[in-house]
């Protein structure tokens, strides 16, 4: 069962990593890559990190598939024309990663694990409280200025998006609420007398 | 029974398809963006493994911030993508040039 859970959710992370490369469509690329999240927050679950497989399921096809979906449909670009030289590019792309994927096949077959890393544990797992409460008594405590920390990059990247795409037009009338409530009746209006026969 | 291994294995072929997208849609920034966001998910995936297999939890806080930043970089390479179209009505690499690097 566990076997068979994991290979389904192994070749969903592969086919939507693979599909969101090469579709020709970019919304279907975001839809693939949703996929791929999905079912890697599910072999998340089967390591027994349910955590960061809710956090992943929350934060990226929440948050960030989604707004990768709002740009793709804001903006107006013919994405045949970027498509169109996909067939000149892929022997290059393909080779460098035979290249990489040979690379890693290397290292992974000298690899073995070291006497000493299970003595090198930092934050050992205690059985019987799981796994949030775990990560939340370790996270507020040993690495709480980390946490901060990251709460400031959220910060920082808030402001910087909301600066970058802020823009103020001067083609389109908007309501000024201060303008409106600093009008002054006495400036607004002139009352005159015009007697009869007489123009102003 | 499912290993370390095939878990790195998973991972492993996930971080080339990322680089794989890289080099295939060298025109198109918003692939390019999943490409990187799909190498940042195989880190993930390792980090997660390791950290399951040696029953040591720093992995998993590790795993925290690489998301963290993942979707701040996210947010930060869209923002300039949108602004960068507003001004060059294209979203091409090889157009991004004012800067002549």
């Amino acid at each position: 069962m566990m076997a068979f859970a994991f290979y389904l959710f192994a070749l969903g992370v592969i086919a939507g990593g693979l599909f969101t490369v090469i579709a020709r469509n970019p919304v279907h690329s975001v839809l693939w890559l949703i996929l791929a999240f999905l079912s890697a927050a599910g072999l998340f679950v089967l390591l027994g990190a349910e955590f960061v497989a809710m956090l992943l399921i929350i934060v990226y096809v929440g948050a960030v598939a989604v707004l990768f979906l709002f740009v793709v449909m804001m903006l107006d670009i013919d994405f045949s024309a970027l498509r169109a030289q996909m067939a000149r590019t892929m022997p290059l792309a393909l080779l460098i990663g035979l290249v990489i994927l040979m690379q890693l096949a290397l290292a992974f077959g000298a690899w073995t694990e070291s006497e000493l890393a299970a003595g090198q544990i930092a934050q050992p797992m205690v059985p019987g409280i799981h796994n949030t409460q775990a990560l939340g008594m370790i996270l507020y405590d040993q690495y709480f200025l980390l946490f901060q920390l990251a709460g400031l990059i959220l910060l920082v990247a808030m402001i910087g998006a909301i600066v970058l795409t802020l823009r103020h037009r001067s083609d389109v009338k908007r309501q000024d609420v201060l303008a409106q409530m600093y009008r002054d009746p006495k400036k607004a209006m002139e009352l005159r007398d015009v007697k009869p026969g007489q123009g102003l | 029974m499912i290993g370390l291994e095939h878990y790195l294995t998973v991972a492993a072929v996930l971080f080339v398809i990322g680089i794989f997208g890289i080099f295939l849609n060298r025109k198109n920034v918003i692939i390019l963006l999943m490409s990187i966001e799909l190498i940042l998910l195989a880190v993930n995936i390792n980090l997660v493994a390791f950290s399951a297999h040696l029953g040591d939890l720093v992995g998993q806080v590790f795993t925290l911030f690489v998301l963290t930043v993942a979707a701040a970089e996210a947010a930060i390479g869209l923002a300039i993508l949108v602004s960068f179209f507003r001004n060059r009505g294209t979203i091409a690499v090889e157009d991004i040039n004012v800067m002549k690097g």
